[in-house]
């Protein structure tokens, strides 16, 4: 309906996967090493681990979630950035240099360095491997819906293309390969997406927009009386007042032939109606969009300002404006955001689109998405939830702390953190543009807002939406083969080599790694198949929630905290996986999918932070207070050891 | 066992400054970042109001992540002239 496959973008994509692929290789010679192949021997500069890191962490949630989530409910979106960059603040201060320090490989490595107990090792290596599958899900489903309109090409096969390539990437170089594809794809995505916000700015603001040259789709307005006579002749009413659409707050109307949903305002002689869009699921599992085919277009991407105002005055265009006054302009203007309610029609289910006119203003603060305005204590408590999760998982993330073992030193350790504050954060200033710009410039596709940048580009021509598109998938790429290191070496070297003590030669260690990456590659292949039409922000949320909880207050404690021991360390990794995993398994979100009301789920949060981190917290310090005898025996063992 | 860096690393005689000089740090972004949260959770009217043409939410959200890069320039300063003073 919206994409048209481009020959430039499926050539710069073979290109890219080509070149990763020729990278790969070439860096295979210099891991034959296990230190290279987990490590990248421990070599690589700052600055590049550095870059890296944003590579890494920019994943399809950041550039595909975050842009569509902010297109489509303003500010809130733009919370999650502010939530993931905060969490690198706790990664610099606290566990950047102590965990270059402690580890070699692997996470585990740091929580067991002063232990080498084997309860920790199968713990946090289990902890590694869920959260790396929980945030592996998200990316693959990202793969898989890029692919779509990127090479016209089903979900499974994109699924298939990026397990294949990311498999082969990570069993041919490990952490040296995943290194520079990470360097070069977070230097990429930073140029092109500046350069996407510069034609944003250069465009400017205008209530009639322009889509690479189309222009956009008149939302008409009719009229009617109380008894919804319509103003305009042709229009048959086949869905009233008193039908399933009509207690909803819609009509339905035909005219020559053609079916159209409308929305009622009520007025004082009767009812404005406002066009609406439509996806109607029949009961065989088919939808039309809009009455009609897919293929037929006439499901319009939207987003519009209504009243657009410069210093109090209403304008209908801008011309180009600096990134404040683009803001500010934005905040004096009435913008036009798309409710979404469901109807039953028979045997089918309809899902309507609707208009709905708000400030500027109130887009550019809090309380579209999260409910917080007169929230209850159950809704306050999931946005402070989700917002301490964001801030405490980033510095737990198994693939974001096993870049720490790639520099040199504790000071290049630190210095790679502060050079991904500096990229990370300046995408996520960026993310703000990018989302109002889709916002506002007729790009949505409300069936799947993941798609708001690239579509943006693309209302810039079809050069910059193949750029962008191509780096979308090398974001998934990226990501995916940090995950998969991070899962190989939880399994390889924490599990085989020291919780079984199966101790491997070098060779040995590199060859087990190797063959786990291919394992878990045809795992994430599996898993991204099956879970099509996840949401992906809501699972990366959720990864953010479980590594928050199973890792960060072992890694905390283990640092700041004496009288920790190996079984309080365990108790925590254990205890904050399973409360958070359980939590999110009984929340109102899975319940849905279970097919039961929200209402019936036994807790009535989703978002499990608040109490999964403090009870992790909290099993530490009981387990280590009641197991200090272990850590005398522990400090003498080492004294008679040295 | 397989723990230990994977590189070898020299003694660090500035090590216990930096983490206290972090654990500072970090109390600090905390506890602007929980007014944040809480400002938010609490009273989001409050958001919508404007200074400097803008509103408070995204001068807040600017402000957020301006800060995190001015303390991290900071403590790397720092930092660095406690290891050249302390490990020379």
């Amino acid at each position: 309906m919206i994409y048209t496959q481009s020959p430039l973008a499926v050539g710069l994509f073979i290109f890219f996967v080509l070149f990763v692929l020729g990278l790969s290789f070439y860096l295979a010679r210099r891991t034959s090493s296990a230190a290279g192949y987990y490590a990248a021997g421990g070599n690589i500069h700052w600055f590049t681990n550095g870059v890296a890191f944003a590579g890494d962490y920019l994943s399809a949630a950041s550039f595909l979630g975050i842009c569509g989530m902010i297109a489509t409910a303003g500010y809130d979106g733009w919370m999650y950035s502010i939530g993931y960059l905060a969490g690198w603040v706790v990664a610099l201060f606290l566990v950047a240099e102590p965990m270059k320090r402690l580890g070699k490989y692997t996470f585990t490595d740091a929580l067991d360095s002063k232990f080498n107990s084997k309860s920790i090792q199968l713990a946090a290596a289990i902890s590694t491997l869920l959260v790396s599958v929980f945030y592996l899900i998200p990316q693959m489903v990202g793969a898989g819906v890029l692919v779509q309109p990127l090479l016209g090409l089903p979900h499974w096969v994109g699924v298939c293309i990026v397990g294949v390539v990311v498999t082969i990437i990570v069993a041919t170089a490990g952490m040296a390969s995943t290194t520079y594809v990470q360097f070069f794809k977070g230097s990429l995505l930073l140029i092109m997406s500046t350069v996407v916000v510069i034609s944003v700015l250069t465009r400017g603001l205008s209530t009639t927009p322009v889509n690479n040259g189309l222009p956009y789709h008149d939302f008409k307005t009719l009229h009617a009386d109380a008894a919804l006579n319509i103003s305009e002749p042709g229009y048959l009413l086949t869905a009233g007042l008193d039908s399933e659409f009509g207690k909803a707050g819609f009509i339905k109307l035909s005219k020559d032939g053609e079916e159209s949903i409308w929305q009622l305002v009520k007025t004082e002689t009767g009812y404005q109606l406002e066009e609406t869009l439509f996806e109607t699921k029949r009961a065989d599992g088919t939808k039309s969009f809009n009455g009609a085919a897919k293929e037929d277009g006439k499901f319009f991407p939207v987003g519009h300002i209504k009243e657009l105002r410069i210093n109090g005055e209403e304008v209908a265009t801008t011309g180009p404006m600096g990134p404040f006054a683009y803001l500010s302009a934005l905040k004096d203007s009435t913008i036009v955001l798309w409710g979404k309610k469901y109807v039953q029609d028979g045997d089918s289910t309809v899902a309507i689109f609707y208009q709905k006119p708000t400030p500027g203003a109130r887009v550019l603060r809090p309380g579209l998405k999260f409910k917080v305005d007169n929230a209850t204590g159950t809704e306050k408590f999931n946005f402070i939830s989700l917002m301490l999760a964001l801030f405490c998982g980033t510095a737990a993330l198994p693939h974001i702390l096993i870049r720490y073992y790639t520099v040199p030193s504790q000071a290049a350790a630190r210095k790679s953190t502060i050079v991904a504050i500096a990229a990370i954060g300046f995408f996520y200033v960026l993310t703000l543009f990018l989302g109002m710009g889709a916002m506002t410039n007729g790009v949505i596709n409300l069936t799947d807002n993941n798609m708001s940048a690239p579509l943006l580009a693309l209302s810039f021509g079809v050069v910059l939406f193949a750029v962008i598109s191509s780096l979308a998938f090398a974001t998934v790429l990226g990501t995916v083969s940090g995950l998969i290191v991070a899962a190989s070496g939880a399994v390889a070297h924490d599990l085989m080599d020291n919780f079984l003590g199966m101790h491997m030669t070098d060779a040995g260690k590199v060859r087990a790694g190797k063959i786990v990456a291919i394992i878990v590659g045809c795992i994430a292949i599996y898993l991204g198949i099956i879970f099509e039409g996840m949401n992906v922000s809501f699972l990366v949320g959720w990864a953010f929630a479980v590594a928050a909880s199973a890792n960060l207050p072992a890694i905390l404690m283990l640092l700041f905290w004496k009288k920790t021991t190996a079984k309080g360390i365990a108790s925590s990794v254990i205890v904050g996986l399973a409360s958070s995993l359980g939590l999110i398994l009984i929340s109102p979100d899975m319940w849905v999918r279970y097919g039961y009301l929200p209402a019936d789920a036994p807790v009535s949060f989703n978002s499990p932070a608040l109490i999964s981190i403090p009870l992790s917290f909290i099993a530490l310090v009981v387990v280590s207070l009641l197991t200090q005898k272990d850590l005398v025996l522990e400090d003498s063992t080492e004294a008679a050891g040295a | 066992m397989g723990h230990g860096p994977a590189v070898k690393l020299g003694k660090d005689n500035a090590s216990a400054y930096k983490t206290r000089l972090g654990v500072k740090m970090f109390i600090v972004y905390t506890l602007v970042y929980a007014i944040f949260v809480a400002t938010n959770a609490t009273n989001p009217k409050s958001m919508q109001e404007v200074y400097l043409g803008q509103t408070a939410a995204v001068l807040w959200g600017f402000g957020l992540i301006g800060l995190a890069l001015v303390m991290a320039i900071i403590y790397n300063n720092l930092c660095t002239k406690a290891e050249i003073t302390m490990n020379s």
